[in-house]
């Protein structure tokens, strides 16, 4: 068997503010923003998911982090114009900040379900109490939702309590261990494998999937995390 | 009703799945075999969403507590109603009491199985399919257990053939449009994704290299083994959404194909995607089978899409004027 050469897999490039757009099979569009992760190409994101989600060929929208996946009903005939409109859209796509609620959360920092604190008070240098007072001194963004059913992904992480994801995921994490992931923190919402680095636990449904809206966060919230708790 | 007498561990009510609701999260999940669930429904005169069993652990037996019509598609699972043999790709009606029995197939991975009116259980964010990591869907959430009673919905007015009747399975009406390629190995189309240059000479080994599907492969998804291949370099990904039919490739090299209960959400470099009329093929692989991709382009697509819903039309056509003359001569 003959192997032809593969399309460009970035039809545009990320240059002069261009957004960079590749194809998930046939009807998906992912739309990455130049630029930095951080909060005004988050609600230049938006934006972009305004204006598109009234399209009549716009079958589904998933907004990720500084990036949306545009699911088109069908598969189009011409994908190169489906690319232009695109960066046509992202191009006009102007800043939009969500209402959003502000959710505050308790949490028990330290204690049985803090199992990966000790490892990032390594990666830190700073002490555990330092660690837990930099995570609930911040001011999050709920900026996305997925991976999991009603999972937030916040950002606004302090950068001293970055802390890559794991190469060996836990098997058993919680559903509620509060958890960093790179940059970015989050609730677990389901008991499984998990790669992020968990240092508490709140006890909070965040999905419930019989409710007239399932997911407790939405893109734009804002979220504080109390600590009721810390033991350590 | 019927009840499930015998299951093996791993199997569920699925309809076309949960489309819509990624952005908060939820798997679309849905028949890995979405084809053959189609033909399964159009056999019974079901809508198109109406919910089936997918079936992909054995043992599995069924005893029909009514008279009902039902239809076995997808793989060949060498049925018998009360013992006697029923031919694959086929509707058949049941009294009450008969006991519908499956064997493991010895091709292809998943047989459905749909009821006249539909499984009756509660839609769950307007699908009935099960979703098993997020505990919602189907019944209670879950895989089916020996015991479980499963209500069906009303059936279509209408008549249905006595001794039931059957069509050409896809893989044979349509075998010029799914080809095998030399030695057996499952040929599927994908279009390359958005880090496919970043893999530099490794590209062209993702699409020249046999791929074999690894025994840790679900509904989840696919992972495939073979000779690892790694971008050029480490790039930082932000979360994205991702579809079913993405083929991700994590730090060790080997690439996974997202398959119905797809997470929502990734951040591996991607390789390529698997154009969605090939996907119903890959959900009839088997663990330990070999898989060939090929590049394709969205117009190729579009030409295997085309030759699909031509199928499903024809076949569409076909139930209804079995129904007519059913009619006509009542």
């Amino acid at each position: 068997m003959s192997i032809r050469y593969a399309a460009p897999a970035a039809i545009v490039p990320d240059t002069d503010g261009q957004a960079r757009i590749s194809f998930i099979g046939t009807r998906a569009f992912l739309i990455e923003a130049p630029g930095a992760f951080d909060l005004p190409n988050q609600r230049r994101v938006w934006a972009l998911s305004h204006a598109l989600e009234t399209r009549p060929d716009v079958a589904e929208i998933v907004p990720g982090m500084t990036n949306l996946l545009v699911i088109l009903k069908e598969t189009p005939d011409m994908p190169e114009v489906v690319v232009r409109d695109l960066q046509e859209e992202w191009r006009r796509a102007r800043s939009v900040d969500l209402a959003g609620r502000e959710i505050e959360i308790a949490v028990t920092y330290g204690g049985e379900h803090a199992d990966d604190l000790p490892a990032l008070c390594d990666l830190s240098g700073l002490s555990d109490r330092e660690v837990v007072r930099i995570h609930h001194e911040g001011t999050y963004r709920v900026f996305a939702l997925g991976s999991a059913p009603g999972f937030g992904y916040l950002h606004g992480l302090d950068p001293r309590i970055h802390m890559p994801r794991k190469t060996v995921p836990s098997l058993h994490m919680a559903r509620g261990c509060v958890t960093i992931g790179g940059m970015q923190t989050g609730i677990a919402v389901l008991t499984g494998p998990n790669g992020w680095n968990s240092i508490g636990f709140a006890e909070l449904q965040m999905f419930d999937p019989l409710a007239a809206s399932p997911a407790v966060m939405a893109p734009g919230d804002t979220v504080r995390f109390r600590p009721e708790r810390i033991e350590l | 009703m019927i009840e499930i007498v015998a299951t093996g561990p791993l199997n569920t009510v699925q309809d076309l799945g949960r489309p819509g609701y990624r952005n908060i999260g939820v798997t679309a999940c849905g028949a890995m075999d979405t084809l053959a669930l189609t033909i399964g429904n159009i056999l019974v005169g079901n809508a198109p969403d109406a919910a089936g069993i997918e079936v992909q652990t054995f043992p599995f037996r069924v005893r029909f507590s009514d008279r009902g019509a039902f239809a076995l598609t997808g793989a060949d699972c060498r049925a018998t109603l009360d013992g006697v043999p029923l031919p694959p790709w086929w509707m058949a009606q049941a009294r009450p009491g008969q006991m519908l029995e499956l064997s493991p197939p010895l091709k292809d991975a998943r047989a459905y199985l749909s009821l006249a009116g539909g499984v009756d259980v509660a839609p769950v964010m307007g699908s009935r399919s099960t979703s098993l990591r997020g505990g919602f869907g189907g019944v209670d959430g879950r895989v089916l257990a020996a015991g479980d009673r499963i209500a069906t919905g009303a059936a279509a007015d209408g008549f249905l053939p006595k001794d039931g009747f059957g069509v050409v399975p896809p893989a044979v009406a349509l075998k010029d449009v799914f080809p095998l390629a030399e030695g057996g190995a499952l040929v599927i189309r994908a279009l390359p994704a958005g880090e496919h240059d970043l893999f530099g000479v490794d590209a062209e080994r993702f699409w020249s290299q046999q791929w074999k599907i690894s025994a840790r492969s679900d509904r989840t998804g696919y992972r495939l083994s073979g000779d690892p291949i790694h971008p050029t370099e480490v790039v930082e990904m932000r979360s994205h959404g991702v579809v079913p039919g993405v083929i991700q490739v994590p730090p060790a090299g080997e690439p996974i194909v997202q398959m119905s209960d797809a997470n929502t959400a990734g951040g591996y470099p991607k390789i390529a995607g698997v154009i969605e009329a090939d996907l119903w093929r890959l959900g009839q692989a088997r663990i330990g089978s070999l898989l060939r991709f090929v590049p394709a382009t969205h117009a190729e697509a579009k030409v295997v899409e085309t030759a699909l819903a031509a199928y499903i039309a024809d076949v569409r056509k076909t139930a209804r004027l079995v129904r007519q003359a059913l009619a006509a001569m009542a």
